[in-house]
């Protein structure tokens, strides 16, 4: 390698030193939330409660875990939020108002909701045939699902960028039909569905395979054809399973970037997704614009995690009786 | 996936639950359609594209400087990154799941974080750290340092990204799995470390290897966030996918395709490995949330 070594030596001591900082940040911060989440007195003490253990290592692993989690995840992502509260509400209003910046929050957030819901249906589709059905090259197909989360996003981008140009294997049928995938809003929810294919499949496989098969025995027994078994008995169990493959799949394709922008021809206001519009704000040296833009974002994924986290919860409540 | 037996014997035993012959083929037909178009189709156009012009062309494409330098950077970039996250991912999961304290589900969902951030935001942020504008630019400037733009930049984003994917393999089967065996380890007088070597590694060594196969792949993989903190400096800063971005807006095809041929390898290598731990040791693998 060309780069020095003591570069990455000399990043690392102020990793560490900006880790120190964040330590006693992040505590202070954890105990707090704790309090406020939990009602207990523990963040009065200043401190977790632990029940003894015999087990050795607690401190150590605990430690080393929530300094690494402050200096990698939390510290800079704070810095992301520090550095937008410097823009003042005016400021962050100026930055994320202009017709560009909603043009892209509209594309993608209508692109990644297109994409999800087409999961929605495919996604169950999959995940029923996998669970329900034998056929020849099943482990196959099961292993393939996994395959938008093993291949590289930017490689996705160029196949499919490929694929669905005038002179691509789809593309050459699609285009003389009028419709135009490639370098559109259409090309943006291709990819996006890509991405979210596995989210949906690998969240109602589980909860299909456990789902007690009684229940639609008697359904069946009572008279029900095997179409309102599957309204009334089925779906109704896999609902929370199949919200939280969706908002998963929403969320992803929400932050995508890799394999969108090869395909979606970038036109700003047209198909001008929000993470390459902070790539470009970045590369133009607008840290404000870059900042504002990335805040909303990171706000826009909090509250889809929490949404998953609430679905989750349901999902395994659900599961539990 | 991983109970054929069960769920066969079920529905032999169940005509009741078997949908018809008709049905069965649509479904099936409909489900392995939209899986050829939207999976297999870009995997192959990946190959297809590559030796569209022969296997010389192919070889030569990989053999381009550029081309070998990105490959070498991809390798030590996840040769620093991964084993850190290895390395925490341990240790997370043995404070989580061996010890009972407040706040640990809040401690989960704050590892999970980075898989809910756009990309993009995991190379920003640092860029927003380090970079000539950041908090800590001025000083690394002084002392003339590189974080943003070069070797270290692009791992701390790698690290970002990937930072959850051995931890959140490991929670949930350590938690299945209980205390009892390290306790019997303790009060038969064995140190801590033994009680990791000998007793815990073992139990997690396939949910360990599966979590650290994923997150390779990733950081091999990635593309937005070290996009970020690159600074696209060819042969120096550019990891195989951002090299790909490059030949690709060259119109070089073949040469993005062959390397990202070689990126398409590594994650079929990572779902024969993958599918391979599953079918033989699924019962010893936690359950993963999707």
């Amino acid at each position: 390698m060309v780069m020095p070594d003591h570069n990455i030596y000399a990043g690392l001591t102020v990793a560490v030193a900006a880790g120190r900082l964040g330590r006693g940040w992040l505590g202070g911060a954890l105990a707090r939330v704790h309090q406020a989440w939990s009602g207990t007195k523990a963040g009065e003490q200043g401190g977790m409660i632990i029940r003894y253990s015999v087990l050795p290592g607690f401190g150590l692993t605990l430690g080393l875990t929530l300094s690494w989690l402050g200096l990698i995840v939390l510290l800079p992502l704070a810095g992301l939020v520090i550095h937008a509260a410097d823009l003042g509400w005016s400021g962050f209003l100026a930055e994320v108002g202009t017709a560009r910046v909603l043009a892209a929050f509209r594309i993608s957030l209508t692109t990644a909701l297109a994409a999800a819901l087409i999961n929605l249906v495919f996604g169950l589709l999959v995940a029923w045939v996998l669970v329900r059905y034998r056929f020849v090259g099943q482990k196959l197909v099961d292993a393939l699902v996994d395959l938008p989360f093993a291949l590289p996003t930017a490689v996705a981008g160029i196949a499919l960028s490929a694929l669905y140009s005038a002179n691509g294997w789809i593309g050459s049928i699609l285009v003389p039909l009028g419709i135009n995938v490639a370098f559109t809003p259409l090309g943006i929810v291709v990819a996006l569905t890509f991405i979210g294919l596995p989210f949906v499949v690998r969240t109602v496989e589980p909860v299909l395979q456990e789902l007690p098969p009684e229940e639609e025995e008697a359904a069946i027994s009572l008279g029900a054809s095997r179409l309102q078994t599957f309204l009334r008995v089925i779906l109704p169990a896999l609902t929370p399973a199949l919200l939280t493959g969706f908002a998963l799949a929403f969320a992803r394709g929400l932050g995508e970037y890799g394999s969108v922008i090869f395909i979606a021809g970038n036109m700003p206001e047209i198909s001008e997704i929000v993470p390459l519009l902070i790539i470009i704000k970045l590369e133009q040296f607008d840290y404000h614009g870059a900042t504002a833009i990335g805040t909303l974002m990171l706000l826009l994924s909090f509250v889809l995690l929490l949404l998953i986290n609430l679905l989750q919860a349901w999902m395994r409540a659900r599961h539990a009786h | 996936m991983r109970t054929d037996g069960k769920v066969l014997g079920v529905h032999v035993g169940r005509p009741a639950l078997r949908d018809p012959a008709w049905l069965r083929s649509i479904l099936i037909g409909l489900a392995l359609g939209f899986l050829a178009l939207f999976v297999v189709l870009p995997l192959v156009t990946v190959f297809a594209q590559a030796l569209r012009h022969g296997l010389i062309a192919y070889f030569d494409a990989l053999a381009e400087p550029d081309a070998v330098s990105a490959i070498h950077l991809t390798l030590l970039v996840a040769g620093i990154a991964v084993p850190i996250n290895l390395v925490f991912g341990v240790t997370a999961a043995w404070a989580i799941s061996k010890f009972e304290f407040t706040g640990k589900s809040l401690l989960i969902t704050l590892i999970d974080l980075p898989f809910s951030v756009s990309p993009v935001i995991s190379g920003m942020v640092y860029v927003l750290l380090f970079g000539l504008h950041g908090w800590f630019g001025p000083w690394l400037r002084e002392h003339d340092l590189q974080v943003v733009f070069a070797l270290p930049g692009l791992v701390l984003a790698t690290m970002f990204v990937t930072f959850p994917f051995v931890a959140r393999e490991l929670i949930p089967l350590m938690q299945e799995q209980g205390i009892e065996e390290e306790e019997a380890a303790v009060s038969l007088g064995a140190s801590g470390w033994q009680i990791f070597w000998r007793v815990t590694l073992p139990n997690i060594r396939w949910g360990l290897l599966y979590g650290t196969l994923l997150c390779n792949a990733r950081a091999m993989g990635e593309f937005g966030a070290v996009s970020v903190v690159s600074g696209h400096i060819r042969g120096l800063t550019n990891t195989m996918p951002l090299h790909v971005e490059i030949l690709y807006n060259e119109y070089n095809f073949v040469g993005a395709f062959a390397v990202a041929s070689l990126l398409a390898l590594l994650a079929l290598v990572t779902l024969v490995a993958k599918s391979m731990v599953e079918w033989k040791w699924g019962d010893s693998l936690g359950h993963s949330r999707y």
